[in-house]
């Protein structure tokens, strides 16, 4: 799923800047909804999208470590400059949405991201 | 080639600078992406612990011709029971760290998942070594 397509579904705002041109260029293949990092970097696998309520610049570290390409936060939490700054400088799409987890989720499941994904681990 | 790094145990904005140094350095040697992905993971989560729990420390880490082996070594307060620590869940992070989104008990096994060889020396009351190996 293109992250421009990404940004549409969750009504989202792109908070490091790209436009829609540059979203679709770049193909998410799943999915993963933590506030627990130490989660993400037990199972996240390539090609991801962090979806977080979690805001700290160790939400960038973690996605930078596990090539995780964007990053979405969630029920309107507001990443800092500081934040932003980290993640435009190590590649890293930064989205905000004011939907919560659990509608992030689902909005995205809806649309099959990450669903072929999960049927292969069960 | 070899980079050594200080730990900074104060600034929790700061950790994971080593881990995201050397990530670098790798892919401008050209390691293959499987190795680096595995490298990162396994010396993000070992820096972290050396800021959470060590109060900081130093990092070296070398790139030899058939593996890569970084170790952090802190003076902080040891593990009293490794194979607590080894277990999934198993965590002694104070609730401002669980906040900031670890201290879930998967650090130590998730290192061990990662790399080819990981060793633990500890004293309480001394410190910690931790030793990664990840073969090339």
């Amino acid at each position: 799923m293109l992250l421009s397509e990404i940004k549409a579904t969750l009504h989202a705002v792109a908070a490091t800047g790209e436009d829609d041109a540059q979203l679709s260029q770049v193909d998410i293949s799943t999915a993963c909804g933590s506030d627990l990092l130490s989660d993400v970097l037990a199972f996240v696998k390539d090609q991801s999208l962090l979806l977080t309520g979690l805001v700290n610049a160790q939400v960038i570290r973690t996605a930078e470590m596990m090539d995780i390409m964007a990053i979405c936060f969630v029920r309107g939490k507001e990443p800092t400059d500081e934040i932003i700054d980290l993640a435009r400088e190590k590649g890293i799409t930064v989205l905000t949405t004011e939907h919560p987890m659990y509608v992030t989720c689902g909005k995205l499941y809806a649309k099959d991201l990450g669903v072929r994904a999960d049927a292969q681990d069960l | 080639m070899r980079r050594t790094y200080d730990i900074d145990g104060k600034d929790f904005s700061v950790a994971g600078a080593a881990s995201s140094d050397f990530k670098v350095l790798l892919k401008k040697l050209g390691i293959p992406g499987d190795v680096i992905r595995r490298v990162s993971i396994a010396m993000y989560e070992a820096e972290i612990n050396t800021v959470i729990h060590g109060g900081g420390g130093k990092c070296e880490a070398e790139i030899a011709d058939n593996r890569i082996v970084i170790s952090f070594i802190d003076q902080g307060p040891g593990i009293p029971d490794i194979d607590a620590a080894m277990q999934e869940g198993f965590s002694t992070a104070s609730e401002q760290i669980r906040e900031m989104g670890f201290g879930a008990g998967m650090g130590l096994p998730n290192i061990k998942k990662y790399t080819d060889d990981f060793q633990i020396q500890t004293v309480v009351g001394k410190g910690t070594t931790v030793t990664l190996c990840i073969n090339l």
